[in-house]
């Protein structure tokens, strides 16, 4: 039980880390206007459309330790059995996970990254800052309030995660991969302890809605002021 | 605003952003295309060199044609559910400024902060007492119920945005609040009602964890149950079990390519789950 929660928070925690940068960046990037960026942008959406059960069953399928892409390269994958370690099998997971939901945080980055004021720019560029510059002191800063509600979005996803484990590694190796979720689920239907599988799914909300308010605080997100200022 | 100088940094990282994307896709496709013996022997990610379509033939066959349909079903009896439902609703919230209508226009706002997984024990024994175990209808209500909520903000949001002075034109007009309902808020509320479809049809067409839970013949299968089992009863067939994949998109991936700012809107409201 402990440590399917402390599975829960790991995962989760490794999520944000990945896809904020990933989803910073690419939504900064496709909120550009130029037409390959209109057109690539769509091509990635694609994973989010699938169903979660779509994309996991993929994901296993071509990380297949027989027949996927980590028996055709060895070099990359050592015996190719990603799901025989714990490191191997949550890696997988974040992966996953990233693969499917980085767009959705995208869009929300793409929307809030349009909506930055051009005229900073402008004057950013009139004192002499180059496109980094103007990355790091103008659109990440912009981009605060923004960034608290995608991560909030990804840490109630991140610790509800039930249907990739479930698919992708049955909780294994062993119970190495076994998050809360899904521990919920095999006390629920596996060993019908519904009274323990209640207390757990209780348990479960109430971290999620504590780690977000604790966000919300900890950013200062409820007394930020507003990116408007001096516009 | 426009940048003069190419940014060689971000074309390569959309690049390699485009090959993690595009590559399982493409190895998926291939691979439905080719027979299990031929795709052991080339690997994952070599071209079909006997193009075939057994695969999505077989699985048609052994099910896969009944599992579609039972998710047309769902998906059909969700979206109808909500579009009875929900527009009088945000109609009855945004008009009315009664205390009972506040809350619960609250009560709906809670449903946002309540994951699936967190009730589905109850919701167990709920549809168990019902009767409607391993019934299409046991998966129907509470896929529209946990669709409604960001249903009904997603309407009310909209429907607050209509003049006030709209209404009272018509109110001193003598028309009746149906009237009102039907001639003025429906035709205006157009963009937030194709999201709500949107929404709740991808809720349902993607719905995994009711299906799980309370249903169990394979004549009440919906697709995402079919490929699930499919993996654990046949999980060394992945080119059948790909095409399946393939099969259960498919509708969603025409959609995209013929509705896609509506699909976008809609998808964007998956947010609240």
């Amino acid at each position: 039980m402990v440590k399917s929660l402390w599975l829960s928070l790991l995962l989760t925690v490794l999520g944000v880390v990945v896809q904020t940068p990933i989803s910073v960046l690419l939504g900064v990037w496709a909120a550009g206007r130029q037409r390959n960026r209109a057109v690539l942008s769509a091509i990635y959406f694609v994973p989010l459309l699938l169903s979660i059960t779509a994309v996991s069953v993929l994901w296993r399928a071509v990380l297949d330790p027989n027949f996927g892409v980590p028996s055709q390269a060895k070099w990359l994958f050592g015996d190719g059995n990603l799901f025989g370690t714990q490191a191997g099998a949550l890696g997988v997971l974040v992966f996953v996970s990233t693969w499917q939901f980085t767009p959705l945080h995208t869009l929300i980055y793409q929307g809030a990254a349009r909506a930055v004021p051009g005229v900073l720019y402008e004057a950013a560029r009139i004192d002499g800052a180059g496109t980094v510059r103007q990355f790091f002191h103008i659109t990440l800063p912009q981009l605060r309030n923004t960034v608290v509600t995608s991560m909030i979005l990804m840490v109630v996803g991140g610790l509800t995660t039930f249907d990739t484990v479930l698919i992708l590694t049955q909780g294994g190796p062993g119970t190495d991969s076994t998050n809360t979720a899904y521990y919920m689920y095999q006390k629920a239907f596996k060993s019908f302890d519904f009274g323990s599988a209640s207390a757990i799914a209780l348990l479960l909300v109430l971290v999620a809605t504590l780690v977000s308010l604790v966000m919300v605080r900890l950013t200062g997100y409820d007394r930020m002021r507003s990116t408007m200022e001096g516009v | 605003m426009r940048k003069t100088r190419p940014n060689h940094l971000a074309g390569f990282g959309s690049s390699l952003w485009l090959l993690v994307v595009g590559l399982p896709l493409y190895a998926m496709l291939v691979a439905t295309f080719q027979s299990r013996a031929d795709y052991a022997a080339n690997g994952p990610l070599a071209l079909p060199r006997h193009f075939t379509l057994d695969n999505y033939v077989n699985d048609l066959d052994s099910g896969f044609a009944q599992y579609f349909l039972n998710t047309v079903i769902v998906t059909a009896a969700v979206v109808g559910l909500v579009l009875l439902l929900v527009p009088p609703l945000a109609y009855a919230i945004v008009r009315n400024d009664g205390k009972a209508t506040g809350r619960v226009f609250r009560l709906f706002l809670l449903g946002l902060a309540v994951p699936s997984q967190a009730v589905i024990v109850p919701m167990f024994y709920l549809i168990n007492e019902a009767g409607l175990y391993d019934n299409l209808l046991g998966v129907i209500l509470p896929t529209a119920a946990f669709a409604m909520p960001v249903c009904v903000l997603i309407l009310t949001g909209v429907m607050r945005d209509i003049t006030p002075e709209l209404y009272e034109a018509m109110t001193v007009d003598g028309a009746s609040p149906w009237t009102v309902f039907h001639r003025l808020v429906l035709p205006l509320s157009k963009s937030g009602l194709s999201t709500i479809v949107v929404f709740s049809s991808l809720q349902a067409w993607n719905g995994f964890l009711f299906p799980l839970v309370l249903t169990q013949s394979s004549e009440n299968k919906v697709i995402t149950m079919g490929l699930y089992d499919f993996q654990t009863e046949h999980g060394v067939d992945i080119p059948g079990l790909l095409a399946a994949v393939v099969l259960s998109m498919l509708p969603i991936l025409l959609v995209y390519l013929f509705a896609r700012r509506a699909l976008v809107q809609g998808l964007m409201g998956v947010g609240g789950k």
